[in-house]
């Protein structure tokens, strides 16, 4: 079924998107982080460069961390971000 | 008990440490991180993901709590634009023993350093941006205590 989730940006993901947040559709066969992955880097070169690299790139689903592999089942919200750099 | 703040505002080490040590016990740890004088720093930027901040500080505090016998953790971490000598994070700890209190406050540090969702920009005197990377000494600081 299709449905769309919010994806959210940080750091340089944000800065070379120029996008904090977006909406974006998904169709049944997209089952996972990585799929979501594959629809993004379809949309552009910009895209493509970014989301191409998954070492570079962390994810949470809900708030919670996740692997490219894992399920995004009825999650709301995947953020996609650089390691974290903090304290 | 556990308290945790993340804004822009500064924290009083002297006030936060007497109120982990008003809750019981005979030894309180802290840290304090502070921005690094390294020549030429202009500001340093800290940019986090609201939604998830607390609850991963939460769930390092909480995990603390279970490792170790604590009376009371406190973690303070700040966002927005900072200077060079600026605080940036702070960690309390307070327990019966010095053991449980200095482990325990080095294993926050730890774990929010590699799984908190904060980011640091740098930008120079002479204006050049750069987002700070991930060290794999923090990385490997962190997956010991796993051992």
């Amino acid at each position: 079924m299709d449905r769309s989730i919010k994806i959210v940006y940080f750091a340089w993901v944000r800065e070379r998107l120029g996008l904090e947040e977006e909406n974006i559709a998904i169709g049944g066969g997209v089952k996972t982080i990585s799929d979501v992955l594959d629809v993004l880097k379809n949309r552009s070169d910009t895209y493509a460069d970014i989301f191409s690299d998954v070492e570079k790139l962390r994810f949470a689903l809900d708030q919670d961390y996740g692997l490219p592999a894992s399920e995004i089942g009825a999650a709301q919200e995947l953020a996609i971000f650089p390691p974290v750099t903090g304290g | 008990m556990i308290r945790v703040e993340v804004g822009p505002a500064d924290f009083d080490i002297g006030a936060e440490s007497a109120k982990v040590a008003g809750q019981g016990g005979g030894a309180i740890s802290s840290f304090v991180g502070q921005v690094r004088d390294d020549g030429n720093l202009e500001t340093l930027e800290l940019e986090h993901y609201p939604a998830m901040t607390q609850k991963a500080l939460l769930e390092i505090a909480e995990t603390a709590r279970s490792k170790w016998s604590l009376h009371a953790i406190t973690i303070v971490h700040r966002v927005g634009k900072l200077t060079v000598g600026d605080n940036i994070v702070l960690v309390v700890t307070g327990s019966d023993h010095r053991e449980a209190a200095i482990e325990s406050c080095s294993f926050i540090m730890d774990r929010l350093k590699t799984v908190a969702p904060f980011w640091k920009k740098e930008t120079r005197i002479d204006g050049k941006t750069k987002w700070i990377e991930e060290r794999a000494s923090d990385v490997e600081a962190s997956e010991k205590w796993n051992a």
